[in-house]
């Protein structure tokens, strides 16, 4: 893989293509998990872990899957390692577990993962795949960690909260003092929409004002010039 | 797949393929099934015995809780739709206290389960709630890790109370005249919580000897 391709996966994975601000795929767990930042990236942690594995499985495997069954058992795939993370995260991380609940079992719903299985993992090799896996995964995880702390940060006032579950000793940051009442929505479900809103519309704008630098900026060296250069006339 | 294969050897082919798949997949759920089990069962035990520690001191029992325990049948007086569990504590054989699963059907947003601690006394020791689904941020406050006065947690002030000095009327909280404190903003919470504890409190303090003569490990009330 030249570097050239790796720029261009990671480019797609963090910014252009980004799960949740331009593919918009996924957004039940994405809306649901975002009422705080921790439970957010650790959502987003695990979707990284998964979209790995999954690409890397369906690509390594990508020669032996006839086309005409390939949906069921890219599912099949999916459904196996999403029951395995499940479990490892039940046994080994159980505090995060309690946290997380439902929604592990519940990435396999999301079609983030089929998506790019389907799109970019079907059609290349196991290394890229994985490593398109991981950088739409991190994609993910900023938005989910921007979004659940500005989620908390409005609805709950605090920063981090329940980080005691993953570090132990680590404590929340109470951004605006004990007093603050609290701004329920950006809790509550519709908050999520809100806020991804918001999001969405930032990105857009930041894009439209890059394209619009890149318009702005004179073309690189000239190769040709409008009119060519006028040939020798021919003798008359 | 080349033309010379005919449709009925295409079809074999891929469901024998997609067989190999299904098997080998579920091959591999099975084996990490199998690894975590022993794993998750022990911190499911953890988890149990946290949850004890917080409604009853360590050291006021001595024997091994988590096996001294009864099962109850769907009991709606405990607002157990499935049935539950007893645990019983004793030191030196003595009877000291009963831990009750028990749930508050009329929550804000429904069912609120809690375990109860209750000594022989009449006392209570402890009430921590396990699941609920009370609007986060307003109603939550009935679970001490989304209390925000984390030095004086409203679900403590159950840590003093004892069914012998609180009449049946009295248990719910101020606002209809009981004794029970709860925020401003979120009294439906506090109200299910308050009156599921009476509830549980009063249904085990009439059962208490029966419950602690009760052996191990069985049902309580099934017939022999």
């Amino acid at each position: 893989m030249t570097p050239q391709q790796f720029r261009d996966i990671a480019y797609n994975g963090l910014w252009k293509q980004n799960t949740g601000l331009a593919q918009l795929l996924g957004l039940c767990p994405i809306l649901a998990i975002s009422t705080s930042m921790v439970n957010a990236v650790s959502l987003g942690l695990a979707t990284i872990l998964v979209m790995a594995m999954s690409n890397l499985a369906v690509s390594a495997l990508r020669n032996f899957i006839p086309y005409e069954i390939r949906i069921p058992v890219f599912v099949l795939i999916i459904a196996a390692l999403v029951t395995v993370i499940d479990l490892a995260f039940n046994a080994f991380l159980h505090d995060l577990y309690l946290v997380l609940g439902i929604f592990i079992p519940l990435i396999v719903t999301n079609c983030i993962v089929l998506a790019r299985v389907e799109a970019y993992a079907a059609k290349n090799d196991a290394l890229t795949s994985t490593i398109d896996g991981v950088m739409m995964g991190i994609g993910l995880v900023w938005v989910l960690a921007l979004l659940g702390g500005l989620r908390e940060l409005l609805g709950a006032g605090t920063l981090l909260s329940g980080i005691e579950m993953i570090i132990p000793g680590a404590s929340s940051i109470n951004v605006f003092g004990d007093d603050y009442p609290g701004f329920l929505i950006a809790i509550l479900p519709p908050g999520a929409f809100f806020a991804l809103g918001c999001l969405i519309a930032a990105f857009n704008a930041i894009n439209a004002k890059l394209a619009a630098r890149a318009r702005r900026r004179p073309p690189p060296a000239p190769i040709s010039t409008d009119a060519p250069p006028a040939e020798p006339a021919a003798a008359n | 797949m080349s033309a010379r294969y005919s449709a009925t050897r295409t079809s074999l082919r891929t469901a024998a393929i997609m067989l190999v798949f299904t098997v080998v997949f579920t091959a591999v759920m099975a084996s990490t099934y199998t690894y975590t089990r022993p794993a998750i069962e022990a911190s499911m035990q953890d988890a149990q015995m946290r949850l004890i520690d917080e409604v009853l001191p360590p050291g006021s029992y001595d024997n091994a809780l988590l096996d001294d325990v009864v099962r109850i049948g769907p009991t709606p007086a405990l607002g157990l739709d499935d049935g539950g569990r007893i645990w019983r504590a004793r030191k030196g054989n003595e009877p000291v206290a009963l831990i009750v699963e028990t749930a508050a059907t009329d929550g804000y947003a429904g069912r609120i389960a809690m375990v109860v601690a209750i000594g022989t006394n009449g006392m209570l020791s402890g009430v921590r709630v396990t699941a609920h689904k009370e609007t986060p941020g307003l109603g939550d406050y009935i679970d001490p890790k989304k209390d925000r006065r984390k030095d004086m947690p409203w679900i403590g002030q159950f840590a003093v109370a004892s069914w012998k000095d609180v009449n049946t009327a009295e248990w719910t909280v101020r606002k209809d005249g009981g004794t029970f404190g709860y925020r401003t903003g979120a009294t439906i919470s506090a109200r299910a919580v308050v009156q599921g504890v009476g509830r549980a409190t009063a249904w085990t303090v009439e059962r208490q000897d029966a419950l602690f003569a009760a052996p191990a490990g069985s049902t309580f009330g099934a017939q022999p």
